[in-house]
Formats: C-alpha cells, sequence, structure tokens
C-alpha cells in the first residue's frame, strides 16, 4: 500500500511536542514529513484524506496486552488480536505472557514476532516471563528474553507473589535496563474472589477481593523500587488506597510508573448485580469512591498509562457459573471510546493527557517507536472521530471472543483510520 | 361403573383458593431482596390457604395438573429437593430430578447446556439450587420456563427465608416489632441473605450474631444489628435462627475450633434460661446437634424446628402455583410454539 499521504484539515495532537491545531500531516515514505508543507514540497505520488472533524494522534499503544497464541487460539490468535488493536486505534501492543506456554523463553519470544509479522497489522512486542514458566518461583532468563527481543518482563495476569522474587527480579532486570510489570495483589488476601469487597459483594454473597490486598501490594513494590532502584511498572491500579500510595511516592521522587485498565476508570461493582460473567475482571470492578479515586489519579497525573486490560475468553469460559468464570474483559476496541466518553468529555483529560497516556507514556516506558507525529519518526497514527456515536455489539467486533460488559452501550469516538509506518492497516466502514 | 368414576373426581377443593391477584407479575423467584412486603405476604397467605386445603398436605390438588417442575440440583440436598418434589406433586405436577455435584466445568457440559436440554424435555419450572451465586439468575435470562432459586451459593434461599418467616408469623401472628437474631455464619448463608431482606420489609429487627470473621460490620449500613456476644443480646430476642456452620464453604477456618464456638455461640439449657420465655428457637437444617445447639434446645419446647420442615412444603406449594398458577394460557401457547 501506498505510503505517501497528506492528511488534510485534522486537528493535530501531539502528546510529545505539545501540538494541537489544525493543520495538514504529510507522511513521506512510511515517516512524518511535515506539518503544513507547501504544495511544491509535496511528492508526486500521493493519497489524500480530507479529515475534516477527525483528530490525528499517534497511535495508541497498549502494554500488556493478552491475546492466548500459542496455546489459547480459541480466545484470540495474535491475527485476530492485531485486527481488533488496529480497529480500535492501536499500532502497537507488547503482549503479556499468559500463554500456554508462557512465554519464557528466547524461542517463544521468536515465535510472537514471527507471528506478529505474518499477521502484518499493527507491530507486535513481546514481553518475557519474570518467573520460569510464570510460576512465580525462580527468575528466567531473562538476559535471554531481552537478547531476543522481551521488551519488558511480565508475569500477567498473575501478581509477583513472591517478595523474594520480586526483589530480584528488579535488581536482576537493572542490567538490562529492562522494566519490570507487576499487577498489584497479595493474592492470599483475595484468592478464590470474584468481586471488589463491600456492600455490593456483601449482599451477593460472593467471594472477595478487598482493596488491601492490592494496597498492600503497592505499598510493598513501591518500597522495593525505593530500595533497589530497579525500573516498575504497576500494570492496573485499581483502589483509593493504591493511588494515594503512588501519588505521595512520586512526590517523594520515587521514580516508577502507574498504569490503569479501562474497566477501573468508570465500572463499578454494582454491574455484579448482573450476574454477568464479564463483569468478573481483575482488578475487579471496585465501588463508586474507588472509581473516582482512579479518575482523580488520572487527572492529577498519577497514572501515567491507561492500558486496554484486553483479556479475550471465549465464549464457552464465560457460559459457567460465576465462581468459576475466568477473569476478564476485551477491550482493545472499545479503550479509545471509553476514555472519550468517560475521560475526555466529562473534562478529567484533555486530548493531550488523554493521548500520552495511551501513547506516548507506554512507548517513552518501552523505548518504542510511536507516540509521537515528529518530523522523521515512523507514521503510526491513528484519525479519530470524536463525536460519532457507536453502540457496542459484541458480535460484530474484530476480536475473537465477546466477553465485554459494554455489549449494548453507547459510546463516543471512533478510529477511523489506523497507520502503521504510514501504510493504512485499517479503515473504519463509513457510518 | 357410574360411581366408581363419581369417586375418583377430586373434590372441589381448590375453589376454596383465593385468586391470584392480577398485580402478582412474577415469572420468577430469584430471591426476597427485590420482592415487596405485599408479595412476600402475598407468598405466606398462599402458603397456609394451600396448607389448608390440602388438609395440611394429606390431599393432594390437581391445580398443576399436566405441569412439570423439573428439580436441577447442582449441590448435594436432600430436604429443599424433597420438600420441592413433594410440593409440586401435592398440587397435582409432574417432576423430573437432576442432581449433580461438582462444577458444570468437571462434567465438560456448562450448566446453562444441563439446563437446556431439560427444560428441552418440556418443563414449566425449574429449581434451581448451585453453590455459585447467581446461577438461577443466569438461568433465568437463558430460559424460557420458570425459575425458583433453591439456593445460589451464599447469596439466596427465597423459599428458607418465606418458610422461617411463615413459622414465625403463625405463633406470633405478626412480624412487626419482632426482634430476629440469626446466629452463625453470616458471611456464607443464604438463608441469612433471604432472612435479612424479608424480616427488614415486614417490619422485624434484625440482629446478625456470631463471630466477627463471619459477620461483618457492613450488614449495620443495611439496618441490621451487628453483635458478636450472643449472651448480650439474648434478653432481648424473641426469634433465634441458628444458622448452621458452612464448613464446606469455608476455605480457611474462621474460628479456632468448634470447641470454641459451642463456648460462645451454642444454644444450650442454660442460654435458653436466660431468653425470653416464648424465645423461638429456629434452625434452617441440617442441624449440627452439640455445635448450633445441643439437643435438649432441639427437641426442647422453644424448638419449632420440625415445624420450618412442614411449612417449607406449603412455602414451596405457594410458590409453584403462584408463578405457573397465573398464566396458564401463556405456557400451553409456549409449548405449542
Amino acid at each position: 500500500m501506498d505510503s505517501n499521504w497528506l492528511i488534510e484539515n485534522a486537528r493535530l495532537i501531539d502528546p510529545s511536542s505539545g501540538m494541537d491545531r489544525v493543520g495538514r500531516l504529510l507522511i513521506v515514505g512510511g515517516r512524518f514529513a511535515g506539518v503544513d508543507s507547501s504544495d511544491g514540497d509535496l511528492p508526486t505520488q500521493l493519497s489524500r484524506i480530507d479529515a475534516r472533524g477527525l483528530i490525528a494522534a499517534p497511535g495508541l499503544v497498549d502494554l500488556g496486552t493478552e491475546f492466548g497464541e500459542p496455546g489459547r487460539e480459541e480466545d484470540e490468535t495474535i491475527q485476530t488480536g492485531t485486527h481488533a488493536a488496529l480497529a480500535g486505534g492501536y499500532t502497537s501492543v507488547a503482549l503479556s505472557t499468559n500463554t500456554l506456554p508462557p512465554i519464557d523463553s528466547a524461542a517463544s519470544v521468536e515465535f510472537i514476532h514471527q507471528k506478529g509479522a505474518r499477521a502484518d497489522n499493527c507491530r507486535v512486542y513481546a514481553l518475557g516471563c519474570v518467573s520460569k514458566e510464570r510460576k512465580g518461583e525462580s527468575l528466567a532468563e531473562i538476559g535471554s528474553l531481552v537478547e531476543a527481543g522481551a521488551v519488558a518482563l511480565y508475569d500477567g495476569p498473575n501478581p509477583i507473589e513472591n517478595t523474594g522474587l520480586l526483589r530480584r527480579a528488579l535488581e536482576y532486570c537493572s542490567m538490562f535496563d529492562r522494566v519490570v510489570f507487576d499487577h498489584p495483589e497479595i493474592a492470599s488476601l483475595s484468592r478464590g474472589g470474584v468481586m471488589h469487597e463491600g456492600m455490593e459483594q456483601l449482599v451477593l454473597g460472593m467471594s472477595p477481593m478487598p482493596a488491601e490486598a492490592e494496597d498492600l501490594a503497592t505499598s510493598r513494590d513501591i518500597r522495593l523500587v525505593e530500595a533497589t532502584g530497579g525500573r516498575l511498572h504497576l500494570t492496573s491500579i485499581s483502589t483509593a488506597g493504591s493511588a494515594e500510595l503512588c501519588r505521595r511516592a512520586k512526590s517523594r521522587g520515587i521514580h516508577f510508573t502507574v498504569g490503569c485498565y479501562t474497566a477501573n476508570f468508570h465500572m463499578t461493582d454494582e454491574m455484579l448485580r448482573s450476574f454477568d460473567c464479564n463483569c468478573k475482571v481483575n482488578p475487579p470492578l471496585r465501588s463508586r469512591e474507588h472509581v473516582e479515586a482512579i479518575v482523580e489519579a488520572l487527572s492529577d497525573g498519577t497514572i501515567d498509562i491507561i492500558s486496554s486490560g484486553h483479556k479475550p475468553s471465549s465464549l464457552e469460559k464465560k457460559m459457567v457459573e460465576i465462581d468459576t468464570a475466568p477473569f476478564g474483559m476485551i477491550a482493545l476496541e472499545t479503550a479509545l471510546s471509553q476514555v472519550i466518553t468517560y475521560l475526555i468529555r466529562p473534562g478529567v483529560l484533555n486530548w493531550h493527557q488523554a493521548m500520552a497516556k495511551m501513547s506516548l507514556n507506554p512507548a517513552r516506558l518501552l523505548g518504542l517507536p510511536g507516540g509521537t507525529l515528529e518530523i522523521g519518526k515512523p507514521a503510526d497514527l491513528v484519525l479519530i472521530d470524536p463525536d460519532r456515536t457507536w453502540k457496542v455489539d459484541a458480535d460484530n467486533l474484530n476480536s475473537k471472543s465477546y466477553n465485554t460488559p459494554l455489549d449494548g452501550v453507547e459510546l463516543y469516538g471512533v478510529a477511523t483510520h489506523s497507520f502503521v509506518q504510514g501504510r493504512l492497516r485499517f479503515e473504519a466502514a463509513v457510518r | 361403573m357410574t360411581s366408581e368414576s363419581t369417586l375418583t373426581v377430586p373434590p372441589p377443593r381448590s375453589l376454596l383458593l383465593p385468586k391470584i391477584p392480577t398485580h402478582w407479575a412474577n415469572k420468577h423467584l430469584l430471591g426476597l431482596e427485590h420482592l415487596s412486603a405485599n408479595e412476600i405476604s402475598l407468598i405466606l397467605d398462599f402458603a397456609e390457604a394451600l396448607h389448608a386445603v390440602t388438609n395440611h398436605g394429606r390431599t393432594k390438588l390437581d391445580l398443576l395438573k399436566g405441569r412439570t417442575v423439573a428439580n436441577l440440583f447442582f449441590e448435594n440436598s436432600t430436604r429443599t429437593r424433597n420438600s420441592f418434589s413433594l410440593a409440586a406433586k401435592r398440587l397435582g405436577a409432574d417432576t423430573v430430578e437432576f442432581s449433580s455435584s461438582g462444577s458444570s466445568v468437571a462434567k465438560g457440559e456448562t450448566f446453562i447446556d444441563t439446563a437446556k436440554t431439560i427444560e428441552a424435555m418440556l418443563v414449566d419450572a425449574m429449581v434451581v439450587r448451585h453453590s455459585s451465586p447467581g446461577t438461577p439468575h443466569m438461568l433465568a435470562k437463558h430460559l424460557q420456563c420458570s425459575v425458583i432459586n433453591a439456593g445460589d451459593g451464599p447469596h439466596e434461599h427465597p423459599t428458607q427465608g418465606l418458610l422461617d418467616i411463615l413459622t414465625i408469623r403463625q405463633h406470633r401472628g405478626s412480624l412487626a416489632g419482632l426482634t430476629v437474631a440469626l446466629v452463625g455464619d453470616i458471611a456464607h448463608s443464604r438463608t441469612a441473605r433471604s432472612n435479612i431482606w424479608g424480616l427488614l420489609k415486614l417490619g422485624a429487627k434484625v440482629i446478625v450474631c456470631g463471630p466477627a470473621t463471619l459477620v461483618s460490620k457492613n450488614w449495620e449500613k443495611l439496618g441490621v444489628e451487628v453483635a458478636y456476644d450472643l449472651d448480650k443480646i439474648l434478653p432481648r430476642c424473641d426469634v433465634l435462627n441458628l444458622l448452621r456452620i458452612q464448613f464446606e464453604r469455608q476455605a480457611i477456618r474462621p474460628f479456632p475450633s468448634v470447641h470454641e464456638y459451642m463456648l460462645l455461640y451454642a444454644m444450650n439449657k442454660e442460654r435458653i434460661q436466660r431468653s425470653k420465655p416464648d424465645i423461638l428457637i429456629m434452625a434452617p437444617g441440617p442441624i449440627n446437634r452439640g455445635v448450633e445447639l445441643t439437643p435438649e434446645v432441639a427437641d426442647g419446647p422453644h424448638s419449632v424446628i420440625l415445624e420450618q420442615v412442614t411449612n417449607g412444603i406449603a412455602i414451596r406449594m405457594a410458590t409453584l402455583w403462584l408463578l405457573l398458577g397465573s398464566n396458564t394460557a401463556h405456557q400451553a401457547q409456549q409449548h405449542s410454539s
């Protein structure tokens, strides 16, 4: 496909430079080539898009995305998952290690790269396991994983329960300048749990996942970063306590990054009243005061990164009793709209802040291309119609799975075009 | 010949039953949380009426003749299953029994598929018990027939709540102003939850009492008194409902020993002496003799435990009749389509 483009009349939003104005964006040879270039500078072979009313922003970057290939292809393959990613405006995904077998060897990293290349949709990066077989016992061969191209280390979706292991991982990974991802949860407090512990849980009689299970892990993780000087990314905070701990630690100058999943800034535990297994996610949907605290932490910058939390489960796996259903929801195709609907439109985040959390910050954290419209950089770009509304229809999403609690919900904002390295890889159907 | 056939015609006892009021519009009985006080009272009234009409269960009716009630039990149960089964039979319905322990995942068939299979045998109501909360609610979404919750994990057990309340009402006339204590493992008890909703709606004062690891302080936010010391609340109680310790639901033992539990919460002769003289002692059963209550109390003059069992059948007859009796035309249409 042609990789020379002229995007005209778009509102250009670049979180890396602070640019926010209407202009025309030139892409030549797969790279950003100019803003408002004069006609004389345009190459002869050029495709034009009139993007009046659309926003042009760096393609979104997702961290810890789960697809299930290898081993759980019934949930999602790299092919279907990356297609879903493009449809949601994502141009890069860094895949979780929650596969069978887990990504704990150079060969498995290589497998992810090959499958990603073969799918030829968005950019695909591999995360490597922190521990051998993702068992949380002893360190995986992190040096080999990094050598093979693992961009960070993650035992997702499991927390790193063993405190000694986490400490060693932070120390060991600092040799390779790699980030350790942790999902903060003290499993001994939440094991067997189905939903957030609180009034709703009390009434519904489901097994509890108390907020302090997360708070304690967050506190432990921060203390270990301080002690080791290692690099840590908390993938998914969801409690008021975690948010406050992170805020205070950052104000004391401790360096780490904080993420949250799209589910946790607008959905509450009241949704479990439907007994819909798609509402069973981890971190669990919390009560309103926690959700409000997460929104505040997004607004004041405590939370650096918004991840989709995409975790597909095939239909039959969610058609079971809620106690035994797996955690997770698909979110790649709704994440941008969730951010627009529940954060940008209500004025919690402006476009710059939102795009920074969804592209610039995750790209910078891992040193990946993307997150910018800077001239000379690879043209990973998304065009967004911010005002178009659409109704989520789980049957019509590109993901192989259907497990979204947002089925039937009306959202604002659609990714209309996704470019990877200047190639148009996805274009939404006209309304 | 003619005289014989007249003899087999059942007496028109069902004519003595009140009509199902038009404002009763429930298709399922999933819990008491979302029923109104009027709806709860209506079920109790019908239970008593059916009790009377069946001569306390000694006569069979043909109210639900030709209808089928399926018992779908994914968790062990003898009393509730038999109670529902007898209730259906005393109303003239046919019954289908399905029981299986263990989760559907282990069996290889999802419980929804199991239920759909049973429903395809043309059943009108499905009585469901499962260890996971919300299972009957999920089935209500997937099935056409009526669904009755016979206990979903620690969530609700509406017919148990109703039969407990009916037993109290029979002894005291009204629930309003009575103090009812639910004692024991509140955290894992569906009986407790259904009782709490029903009792609060009918104007009783509810106390939950048990070890702090099994009794959340949060109940106070719902208008329930929380107590840890049984001896302190005992003199105020009109009714004690002694819940079974659900050893099988407790992943981690929430108190040091059965011995210590007995010391703190077992209802024994000494505690009876310090209670109101007319205190009612209830237990949803099965009872652990010597744990929640001693044999003297279980078999003593204050115990209404066996009345609860009898009332259970009346409540379940009322439930089946109220859910199936008002929409005969609708059901017939559904089966022919």
